[in-house]
């Protein structure tokens, strides 16, 4: 079920407080944050967010294309580097 | 056999199944497609006439996107997410569910290969 519009999406508060910061004073500087669940808002355009996966901070540039997206939707949690090879094989 | 809008629609069946063949046309458009022709649902697509028939094609083409057109657009939105490289993209892209199954088994209809 989608969240109330009456709410409004929902963004970390310590995230659109930088963000906001960021816009009067037009600068650009990398943003960390934990805050996965955070919405992309308009206002996040333009910025370099760097989003914690669990272990890092990946960057990623916000295009306005992912407007409407979760942050964490663009830093993916799992690595999956294929099937181990079967060792037994080679032992022989 | 008739054709609706390039679509082979079975002849001994109801008009409110038969047009749900249509790609893009669901059981809800299609009884709306029959209220506004005037015409029940639950005639036989046999007994309708040619003129209705027209009529028909002629609705569906007018106010519905169906076919290559409506899986044009389907197939834009996994563009857009792959494009973005979210994780619904990603999992598109592998081949993999994207709501959050489980893959250890099943996961069959997903990873089916694509037929061409």
């Amino acid at each position: 079920m989608s969240r109330s519009l009456k709410k409004n999406p929902f963004v970390a508060n310590n995230l659109l407080l930088k963000i906001h910061k960021l816009n009067t004073r037009e600068e650009k500087e990398i943003i960390v944050t934990w805050s996965r669940a955070s919405t992309i808002i308009p206002t996040m355009i333009g910025h370099t967010i760097a989003i914690h996966n669990g272990k890092e901070h990946l960057p990623v540039y916000v295009t306005d294309r992912m407007v409407g997206h979760k942050l964490g939707e663009f830093a993916p949690t799992l690595t999956f580097q294929g099937h181990a090879r079967n060792d037994s094989k080679f032992r022989r | 056999m008739s054709y609706i809008s390039g679509a082979r629609l079975v002849p001994n069946e109801k008009v409110r199944i038969a047009l749900t063949k249509i790609d893009g046309i669901g059981p809800k458009k299609a009884i709306q497609v029959c209220s506004r022709l005037g015409i029940s649902g639950n005639i036989k697509m046999n007994e309708l006439t040619k003129y209705q028939i027209d009529k028909m094609e002629q609705m569906i083409g007018q106010d519905h996107v169906v076919h290559w057109e409506f899986k044009r657009g389907e197939r834009a939105d996994i563009e857009r997410l792959i494009s973005i490289s979210c994780y619904r993209g990603i999992r598109h892209k592998d081949g993999l569910p994207l709501r959050g199954q489980r893959t250890h088994t099943n996961a069959r209809t997903c990873r089916k290969p694509i037929r061409k």
